[in-house]
């Protein structure tokens, strides 16, 4: 029981470690700034989770109670991860307004909101 | 306005914070509870001008079903996307910028559904139109446009039509 | 075991930490920056998270929830500054 206990714990360390590994390495190789978004806001929040969820086997299983900050921890960041990610990508957009003709056209009659406003102006 | 209405506009943030407070307690006394309680009183009329309408959710148990499909996307979709950044070459990427017309009205289901598109690896959602009805994804690797704008739609927007009317 | 693996854990969540600071000095635009500071942010609660496990107290997960909450706000102020010139108006 105890070897199932601390196998569950090391395999959730190792796999969270791995995944922020290849969050950040992700960051650092692609080219462009928008594909250097997609690596850390996903890869680096799944690890954060994995390792959260290790501390959570352990702390039941060393004191016998179930913390539930861990959870509320991955929830946070679990929303506000989409969060910044649309940020960035927003003042990305704003800060380079010369690249706006690579942008797919809405097909409605306004254009994108961070370039045209909306009613009247 | 009726009483109800006044004295609890938004009783499932109500709810919501009371949970939130005994759990970041982590203990369950009384003292605690009606402490949780006064503040899912207090705080929803204090912040009751910055949600002016509830979201009309249909159905919970289409909620459960969602969260559920997109934890489980989450998992998939995030290792194949940690093979496809360490083994495949840049130059082989096809990142593209595509543009997805939404038949969602309300800003909260807009929300949920970019949201979703974010959290799912592949895609991030840029921008949204001026008017509210189209938003700007950019994905990692798609070969075809049609076939990505697609594929989001029929999972994630069609099941957030059910839920939110 | 477990000893074996926090150390790996360390080793690897020290390494993106690295690889984070390389990206934060030599990005081109502001914008890398800005996403480097906040993978930096969430790389720090998983170093958290390990050294609570290894000197096994349950005290760092309150330390944990602030630097969530204050690397969110963090990033959501830069941005914001970079979009509309004042962060809150």
């Amino acid at each position: 029981m105890d070897f199932i206990f601390e196998l569950l714990i090391a395999i959730h360390i190792i796999i969270g470690g791995i995944f922020i590994l290849v969050g950040s390495f992700g960051m650092l190789k692609l080219p462009d700034l928008m594909s250097r978004l997609h690596a850390p806001t996903k890869a680096t929040t799944l690890g954060v989770g994995g390792a959260l969820m290790a501390s959570m086997i352990f702390f039941f299983y060393r004191n016998q109670t179930i913390f539930v900050h861990e959870v509320l921890i991955t929830l946070f960041l679990f929303l506000t991860a989409p969060v910044t990610a649309h940020f960035i990508a927003k003042a990305h957009l704003h800060l380079n307004r010369d690249q706006k003709s690579t942008l797919p056209s809405t097909n409605r009659p306004k254009g994108w909101s961070t370039f045209d406003a909306a009613g009247g102006d | 306005m009726t009483l109800f209405k006044r004295w609890l506009p938004h009783p499932l943030l109500a709810i919501a914070l009371t949970v939130f407070w005994l759990l970041l307690n982590s203990r369950f006394s009384l003292g605690d509870l009606v402490l949780g309680a006064l503040l899912g009183l207090i705080i929803p009329i204090l912040t009751s001008n910055f949600w002016p309408q509830r979201p009309n959710v249909r159905s919970y148990r289409h909620v459960v079903i969602y969260v559920l499909m997109v934890a489980w996307d989450i998992v998939m979709a995030n290792i194949l996307v940690a093979k496809l950044i360490l083994f495949r070459p840049v130059s082989q990427l096809k990142t593209r910028w595509v543009s997805l017309p939404l038949e969602l009205k309300s800003p909260e289901a807009i929300t949920l559904l970019a949201g979703t598109i974010t959290l799912t690896p592949g895609t991030v959602s840029s921008d949204i139109s001026a008017d509210g009805q189209s938003l700007l994804i950019h994905c990692l690797d798609a070969e075809d446009a049609e076939v990505a704008v697609r594929h989001m739609k029929n999972r994630y927007e069609a099941r957030l039509k059910e839920i939110f009317t | 075991m477990i000893a074996y693996a926090l150390t790996f854990g360390f080793f690897t969540v020290s390494i993106a930490l690295l690889m984070n600071l390389w990206r934060l000095i030599k990005g081109p635009s502001t914008m890398d920056r800005i996403l480097a500071v906040d993978t930096m942010v969430i790389n720090t609660i998983a170093l958290i998270i390990f050294y609570g496990i290894k000197y096994d107290s349950t005290i760092y997960f309150e330390c944990a929830l602030l630097f969530a909450m204050f690397g969110f706000v963090a990033t959501v102020a830069y941005c914001r500054f970079i979009l509309r010139g004042n962060v809150i108006d």
